[in-house]
């Protein structure tokens, strides 16, 4: 596998990085990067540190960094989790900043110990920890129960004062959302399971209304509810597709259960990724209340399941 | 009647899915059975998710239909809690019906 980690690369412009992403024998890990300058979103680092946490640090080969910014790879604990020596030595004297490092997450108990720790970490406000401990919660559990993944979850998040934002990414390498829709749906590719998956009510678990005792199949929309409303990036990557939401600007606010309807990018043939990845941005600017978002959550799903069911009546014959 | 409160084992931020699966089978399952009334209390709590409401309580409406929600009453819930609670009343509501 090779992975080149460009100057550049937030969910905005994210599309080159992946496409450059090379899957090919698992057995080793080439990383390569930007001469210059890195500038990264966390997803980028959960992801490297997905596909290296596989891998024996022998099976690694990191080239030399030389980058002005490689400080920031260091700090997100990277070359820790690859077990691979950077050279890099931190100043203590440098900020720390507001950032959760590249963290693994196997377990319940494990989710709920982070989240508890992960508030003060970023300095957030309650208004603004609501919907990230929401975010967090949601789709780990997702990793931890859907994913069948020994590795678990991979997240790192990381505020900006630029642009008062929180920048999240979770990544696994385990069956991927194909793979988990396909147990009760037949999706055509990745990007209809990606689809399906962030439909309201439909899971991988069930085809019943409703979902099982343990799933509703509420979860990535509820996510992708969080992010429309507070007018902010959303990716999600599986198999070979991606979904992305795109800002929007002072248009009135509209949740769809159909992801396609909302303002959004898409691709279909990018190098596959064996696993899911979520990467979502949060604006504090924006953080619109949860309540009302809670709101147009419940009007969205509830004329989401009416149109399941009408579209299941029987018609009548007219001859 | 039984008086469950959540905040003991969950703490503020119900979000723990086995937690809320537990508390049902081995709390208010038991004690529906038994013809007791249930109050899960969530005094204590500021935020849930909708994955915990829906394994504390989906399957007890599955199972024994919308009715079962006369046996049981959610007390202390702030607005962020109640809303959670209805979304999963209300979607678990339309797909039963």
């Amino acid at each position: 596998m090779k992975i080149h980690i460009p100057n550049s690369a937030f969910l905005g412009n994210i599309d080159p990085f992946l496409k450059n992403f090379n899957p090919k024998d698992s057995s080793h890990l080439i990383i390569t990067a930007n001469k210059k300058w890195i500038s990264v979103h966390p997803v980028v680092l959960s992801m490297i540190a997905s596909l290296g946490i596989m891998l024996e640090p022998s099976q690694i080969k990191c080239e030399k960094l030389t980058a002005t910014s490689k400080h920031y790879l260091e700090r997100m604990g990277l070359f820790k989790f690859l077990g691979v020596t950077s050279g890099i030595t931190i100043n203590k004297h440098e900020s720390a900043g507001r950032f959760i490092p590249l963290t693994q997450i196997k377990t319940s108990k494990e989710l709920t110990n982070f989240i508890d720790e992960m508030t003060p970490l970023l300095h957030l406000k309650p208004k603004h920890a609501e919907p990230l401990r929401y975010i967090m919660s949601e789709l780990v559990r997702n990793v931890l129960e859907h994913s069948l993944s020994k590795f678990g979850a991979i997240v790192s998040a990381q505020y900006h004062s630029k642009n008062n934002t929180i920048r999240i990414g979770i990544a696994d390498t385990g069956i991927g959302i194909w793979q988990s829709m396909n147990k009760s749906h037949s999706p055509k590719n990745d990007l209809e399971a990606i689809r399906l998956a962030l439909i309201p009510g439909i899971t991988g678990t069930t085809r019943k209304e409703g979902g099982t005792e343990f799933n509703a199949g509420a979860g990535l929309f509820f996510i992708k509810s969080i992010a429309t409303v507070n007018r902010d990036f959303f990716m999600l990557y599986s198999g070979e597709a991606m979904f992305k939401l795109l800002k929007r600007k002072g248009e009135r606010i509209q949740l769809h259960a159909d992801p396609f309807k909302d303002r959004c990018s898409s691709k279909k043939t990018l190098p596959f990724w064996q696993g899911t990845v979520v990467g979502i941005d949060i604006s504090l600017d924006t953080t619109q209340e949860f309540s009302m978002l809670l709101d147009l959550i419940s009007q969205t799903y509830k004329g989401a399941i009416k149109e399941r069911k009408k579209a299941k009546y029987k018609k009548p014959k007219f001859i | 009647m039984i008086h469950i409160k959540l905040s003991k084992q969950v703490g503020s931020f119900a979000e723990n899915k086995d937690i809320a699966r537990e508390i049902r089978l081995k709390k208010i399952v038991p004690a529906l059975k038994k013809g007791q009334k249930v109050v899960i209390d969530f005094e204590g709590i500021d935020s849930t998710t909708q994955s915990f409401i829906h394994a504390l309580i989906s399957d007890l409406i599955r199972k024994n239909g919308a009715t079962v929600l006369d046996e049981i009453s959610f007390k202390s819930c702030n607005e962020t809690v109640q809303k959670i609670i209805t979304i999963v009343i209300d979607y678990m509501q339309e797909s039963e019906n």
